[in-house]
């Protein structure tokens, strides 16, 4: 959502074209984010599974946090198997 | 009534459930959801026999509760239905979260209210306490006398609702009992001049696969506020909507409607302001008070919101003494909610005093000699000052 839309132009009774929650980078709502020891992991993809939003991207034998969606639930570091993932405070 | 105009219409006995379930059935409406039980009155009854019977080509979509009759109205309408609902008292409370969604979402839906008391104590009769209960949910609120007005604003309603400047939902009360039980005379157009008239809804928000967009979305900090800011112009804009409608049913009907009803208020000192069926025992009572000698007036609120500014300063204005009644209490308040959007039309130019009754709750009766008696009372009080608070009529014990 723009911040320079007016009450005069902005679309009828709170509807939009959809696709905008990809521009809705939810990421900022975090306060502790979770951070992947590679040491420890596995690529068990057990957190790729339990990820609701899902922030935890898959490329090939490659896994990582996807920072702009994550919300900081911490559902990935409590179900890890190997212990590989930490939440770590924000700074603010 | 003008021939033309007669032409156009027949005389019909029924209640004023049934006078609504006829305009309805008139509309042509595509969809109704109701809950079908208590609180609810016999207006969605009769809607549901016009359909199985075959007379109205809708969906009549029974449901569990109030809250998900009108979430259901709110779905038919977003798909484009022209759609309607009922309802009363606690129904009416129920629906509390939804009425906001309807309004917010920008739909046009009609809803018909048989004004009915709240709980506690449980009461099934007239008051408007349901009424004034939903006054900021964004909704167009009218209130019928009697049978023929509640019909002639019931087919309104769809013409204001889906207006493009508009599209608001409107709610038509009427009052519980007195007005939706009763059967009486009044005139309905015929089945084509409504058609006419209303046509087929082409307005307003309206699901379509082929362009998806998102409905009911979320909206924080940075566009909730020119969303709302949005909807109150639109509750504006029927303002000059509501003038335009009135005028061309009064053309086709011969009934021409105002916001605000009066009763030989040209020359009145003492206006006596009231709602609903009450107003026609008013204009009984002042016909009285006036072979007495008494410069009495009558208006009554056929328009609740947009509340008639610019028509209640002009009209209200002219008065030394206005006594209000209210059927409904506002604890905790100045006084009742006419009462205050009244006072905040004159401030600050206002000379005239006013005073504040609240009679009839639970369906308490009110006669011609009651409003005598609040006239002669409130006239009194308001000579010797003492309009400080909300007094109460026909309690035992005051």
């Amino acid at each position: 959502m723009s911040t320079t839309v007016t009450w005069r132009e902005i679309d009828l009774g709170g509807s939009v074209a959809g696709g905008t929650s990809e521009k809705y980078k939810t990421g900022n709502w975090r306060v502790e984010k979770p951070v992947i020891d590679y040491e420890k992991c596995v690529r068990c993809l057990i957190c790729w599974l339990y990820c609701p939003e899902p922030a935890i991207i898959r490329n090939g034998n490659e896994v990582k946090i996807d920072y702009d969606y994550c919300k900081g639930c911490g559902i990935c570091a409590e179900e890890c198997p190997k212990k590989a993932i930490t939440m770590v405070p924000e700074e603010i | 009534m003008m021939t033309e105009a007669l032409a156009r219409q027949h005389r019909i006995a029924l209640t004023g459930n049934d006078a609504v379930a006829y305009a309805v059935k008139q509309a042509n409406v595509d969809v109704i959801s109701a809950y079908p039980i208590t609180p609810q009155t016999f207006v969605v009854e009769t809607l549901s026999r016009y359909v199985n019977d075959g007379e109205l080509n809708a969906k009549f979509i029974s449901v569990e509760s109030e809250h998900s009759a009108l979430s259901a109205v709110i779905g038919a309408s977003l798909a484009g239905a022209r759609a309607f609902t009922a309802t009363a008292s606690q129904g009416l409370a129920y629906m509390w979260e939804a009425l906001y969604a309807a309004s917010g979402l920008r739909l046009p839906i009609v809803m018909a209210l048989a004004a009915r008391a709240l709980s506690a104590p449980i009461n099934i009769h007239n008051d408007h306490s349901d009424f004034f209960g939903m006054r900021d949910a964004g909704w167009i609120m009218f209130n019928g006398e009697e049978a023929q007005e509640t019909y002639d604003l019931t087919i309104m309603a769809f013409k204001i609702a889906e207006d493009p400047r508009v599209l608001l939902p409107v709610v038509v009360s009427y009052d519980g009992f007195i007005v939706s039980h009763a059967i009486t005379n009044f005139y309905a157009l015929n089945d084509d001049v409504v058609r006419e008239f209303l046509g087929v809804r082409t307005t307003g928000p309206k699901i379509d696969p082929e362009n998806p967009r998102s409905y009911g979305v979320l909206a924080l900090q940075d566009s909730y506020f020119e969303f709302k800011r949005q909807q109150y112009e639109a509750m504006e804009n029927s303002r000059q909507v509501i003038k335009e409608v009135f005028q061309k049913y009064g053309e086709i009907s011969g009934r021409n409607y105002k916001p605000l009803k009066e009763y030989m208020t040209s020359d009145a000192e003492t206006c006596i302001v009231a709602m609903g069926s009450t107003v026609g025992t008013a204009r009984h009572a002042v016909k009285t008070l006036r072979e007495a000698g008494e410069k009495a007036g009558v208006v009554g609120i056929l328009q609740y919101r947009p509340w008639p500014v610019k028509e209640a300063e002009q009209l209200f204005s002219r008065f030394k003494r206005i006594i209000i009644m209210e059927k409904v209490v506002s604890p905790g308040a100045k006084a009742g909610p006419v009462y205050e959007d009244i006072a905040a039309t004159l401030y600050p130019n206002c000379n005239v005093k006013m005073i504040d009754f609240t009679y009839g709750l639970g369906g308490r009766d009110i006669s011609t000699q009651g409003i005598i008696e609040i006239y002669r009372k409130g006239k009194e009080l308001i000579d010797k000052g003492k309009t400080d608070r909300v007094h109460f009529h026909g309690v035992r014990g005051e």
